[in-house]
């Protein structure tokens, strides 16, 4: 007999092994997410996947599945939570939609969008961050690094390379290349590397290839986030 | 001219009217007068109040941002800011105007005669005709477009539509009615379906028909209230705009030309690649707006107006019948070889908006707009100028990038900037010859309005506002007695009234 949780009242069967992030998602079920990408190791940074499972909150992509486990994922309270998450990641960087070349493909902007984020509701930080254009082909904008680690990942896990790492703690945390100058142009990093394309946000970008696409062309101009999220990373629920 | 009008000796010692914010215009400015005892003018100013920052917070972003980051300077024409950002960094992936895709150069042309239409359809409907139709003095309660809308309800809603129209044209081209994309380095990031194309062919015949309508109705406006309106805040001035190979009216792309009040060339086809060697900015200490002058003429002679009457005086020829034939009714009108009326803005922004929807049908019927052609790629420079006749005039973007393809320095002088002058001028004149001497009131103030009105200033633009809107906040009792008042200054000073 097939193990199953339940979320938000709905039954839903799991393997083992699998986390409720995968169990939810084979399903069918969204539980917003920017840090996790299925076929990269969880890293439970981003905490917007946050659920109850059993009355406690836990990371739905770093959480194994359980027999029996009783999972709140959209609930007013949840929602208000990631809301709140979302928030604090827009003002801890530079995040300036209307100009940004990622606007329209930028998970950021489409998990706001998803969880009616209207403002920016605490205080903007404004820090001072650098623009590292410096590689011929590939660019780092640090104002927009929300220090998922997906590129971090990318790196070390598909392209064999190790160009990113995560340096620093705290609000003093932020993204290191891996080259004695501290500059993209210094390391291995190529514009085929996955690495390159994985930014969930405009912080990784190929360089002058921005606006190319029209606008009602891009990912997020007539689907949200949980039905991109759905068909592209488990394509059997994106009919 | 009245030029010793800019700055009064014993200041102190002089009553001061202010009209803050001038209304109907884009951004916010102001304007003192210092009158004496006897009401006489002795000074009279524009004041741009704001703070721009664009070409300080460009620095640093790479190139291809420029068209969608500097767009947002305004939200009447970020049209014209977008295609002068793109025209400049075609050049940094080393294309010239000649070398840019066909379609992409029509696309282009498409979109921007879509945004000159619909912001001056804007300017003279919503913003204008309230002055032109209910007369300069007329009760505050009329001067607005709801008023026009009540009593010339066709007037009105032509506006409306006609400004729609203009935005749909936009919205088909770059995606979006407002700040959209579309122009990229090198051309445009996509054509005309055939949906889109025969959309707005659908109703392009009857914005012909009502842009017709428009030009005759300121052309009655203006030759039923003569002299008044050939003299009221008129200057004879120099005229500058981009014009076409053959002389003709051009707002895309062209090199510049210049004539001074008598109509003579100052000079012709110079390529605005070289603009900094023909024109300066004067940096004065009591606005944000600087103040262009033509070198050769120098600082105290060598200002200029730009915008629909001066690209209408300096122009040969309009390419487009109908357009041409009010040029010539236009110019018979005066029968000077320039025009120097300064309410003949409205004249000739009106014959502007006929020439773009004629422009509009003309390329909507043209297969080149749905072509694939789109983009090209030429070696990479370090500097690129854009230049383009925006609706209030011409509009310069100049970028320098390091070879990270990061933006070093900017550059923009911006339409508005270079009829600051001229507004200042008609300023003064409209304080001194219709103002001084006399008990002001509200309506009378709103003469030196209509004076900067007709130039459509966007000071917006010119300086990049801030965010500085006078606020009055009431607190009235439950029966509508009045028990607190705050005001708050533009300058962010706070008053507390209790009446």
């Amino acid at each position: 007999m097939s193990k199953t949780i339940t979320i938000d009242g709905k039954v839903i069967p799991f393997e083992e092994g699998q986390t409720i992030m995968d169990a939810a998602m084979a399903a069918g079920v969204y539980i917003p997410h920017l840090c996790h990408q299925p076929e990269f190791t969880p890293h439970g940074s981003c905490k917007l996947c946050t659920v109850k499972v059993n009355g406690r909150n836990c990371s739905a992509c770093t959480f194994p599945a359980a027999d029996g486990q009783d999972v709140l994922n959209h609930t007013e309270e949840l929602i208000e939570d990631r809301k709140k998450i979302t928030q604090m990641l827009f003002v801890e960087g530079n995040h300036f939609c209307p100009s940004c070349e990622k606007t329209g493909n930028c998970q950021l902007q489409a998990v706001a969008y998803h969880l009616n984020m209207l403002d920016n509701h605490f205080p903007l930080f404004y820090p001072d961050r650098e623009v590292d254009a410096s590689h011929d082909e590939v660019m780092v904008d640090h104002n927009r690094c929300i220090f998922c680690t997906l590129c971090v990942r990318a790196s070390h896990e598909k392209d064999g390379k190790d160009v990113f790492a995560i340096s620093g703690r705290g609000i003093h945390k932020h993204l290191i290349v891996n080259a004695e100058s501290g500059l993209l142009k210094d390391t291995d990093v190529a514009a085929t590397d996955q690495a390159a394309h994985i930014c969930p946000t405009g912080a990784i970008l190929i360089k002058r290839t921005g606006y190319q696409v029209p606008i009602g062309q891009r990912i997020y101009d007539h689907q949200q986030i949980d039905q991109v999220s759905l068909a592209t990373e488990h394509p059997k629920h994106g009919e | 001219m009245y030029e010793h009008l800019e700055t009064a000796e014993n200041r102190d010692s002089l009553k001061r009217v202010v009209v803050d914010p001038v209304s109907r215009v884009e951004g916010h400015g102001k304007v003192t007068l210092l009158l004496d005892e006897n009401n006489k003018v002795q000074q009279a100013r524009l004041h741009i109040v704001e703070f721009r920052g664009f070409e300080r917070f460009i620095q640093g972003r790479p190139y291809w941002e420029l068209p969608v980051l500097v767009q947002r300077l305004c939200g009447i024409c970020p049209v014209s800011h977008h295609l002068a950002a793109a025209k400049a960094i075609d050049q940094l992936v080393g294309i010239d105007p000649e070398n840019l895709p066909v379609s992409a150069d029509k696309l282009r042309r498409l979109l921007h005669f879509g945004q000159v239409l619909q912001s001056h359809a804007l300017h003279f409907f919503h913003l204008s005709s309230p002055d032109l139709l209910f007369g300069f003095e007329s009760d505050i309660s009329k001067r607005s477009v709801i008023a026009v809308l009540g009593e010339y309800p066709d007037i009105g809603v032509q506006g409306v539509k006609l400004r729609k129209y203009g935005q749909e044209v936009i919205r088909m081209v770059s995606g979006k009615r407002v700040h959209g994309t579309g122009a990229i380095a090198g051309g445009m990031n996509k054509s005309l379906s055939k949906a889109e194309r025969d959309y707005l062919l659908q109703d392009i015949d009857q914005m012909i028909a009502w842009a017709a309508g428009s030009v005759a109705l300121i052309k009655k406006v203006h030759c039923t209230n003569l002299p008044y309106y050939d003299e009221f805040a008129t200057l004879r001035t120099n005229y500058l705009s981009l014009i076409k190979p053959d002389g003709a009216l051009e707002l895309y792309h062209g090199g510049i030309r210049a004539k001074n009040e008598r109509g003579e060339t100052i000079m012709d086809q110079v390529d605005y690649c070289k603009y900094n060697d023909y024109i300066h900015e004067e940096v004065r200490s009591w606005t944000y707006m600087k103040f262009p002058y033509l070198l050769s003429l120098g600082q105290e002679n060598g200002w200029y107006r730009v915008g629909p009457l001066a690209r209408v005086n300096n122009c040969d020829y309009i390419d487009t019948p109908l357009a041409e034939a009010a040029r010539v009714e236009f110019k018979a009108h005066s029968g000077e070889a320039m025009v120097h009326s300064t309410l003949a803005y409205h004249w000739t922004r009106l014959i502007e908006v006929l020439h773009c929807a004629e422009s509009i049908k003309e390329l909507l019927n043209d297969p080149d707009i749905m072509g694939s052609d789109l983009v090209a790629q030429g070696e990479k420079r370090y500097e690129g100028i854009g230049v383009i006749e925006a609706p209030r005039g011409t509009l310069f973007h100049h970028y320098q990038v390091d070879e990270n393809d990061i933006v070093t320095k900017a550059n923009l002088i911006v339409s508005t900037t270079s009829n600051n002058m001229a507004m200042n001028e008609s300023v003064r004149q409209v304080a001194a010859e219709y103002l001084s001497g006399r008990e002001l009131t509200e309506p009378l103030l709103n003469n030196l309005e209509v004076a900067i009105r007709a130039y459509d200033p966007c000071l917006s633009c010119a300086t990049h506002a801030v965010g500085k809107m006078p606020l009055q906040l009431e607190l009235v009792d439950a029966e509508g007695k009045l028990i607190d008042k705050l005001v708050k200054h533009s300058d962010g000073q706070i008053e507390r009234d209790n009446a």
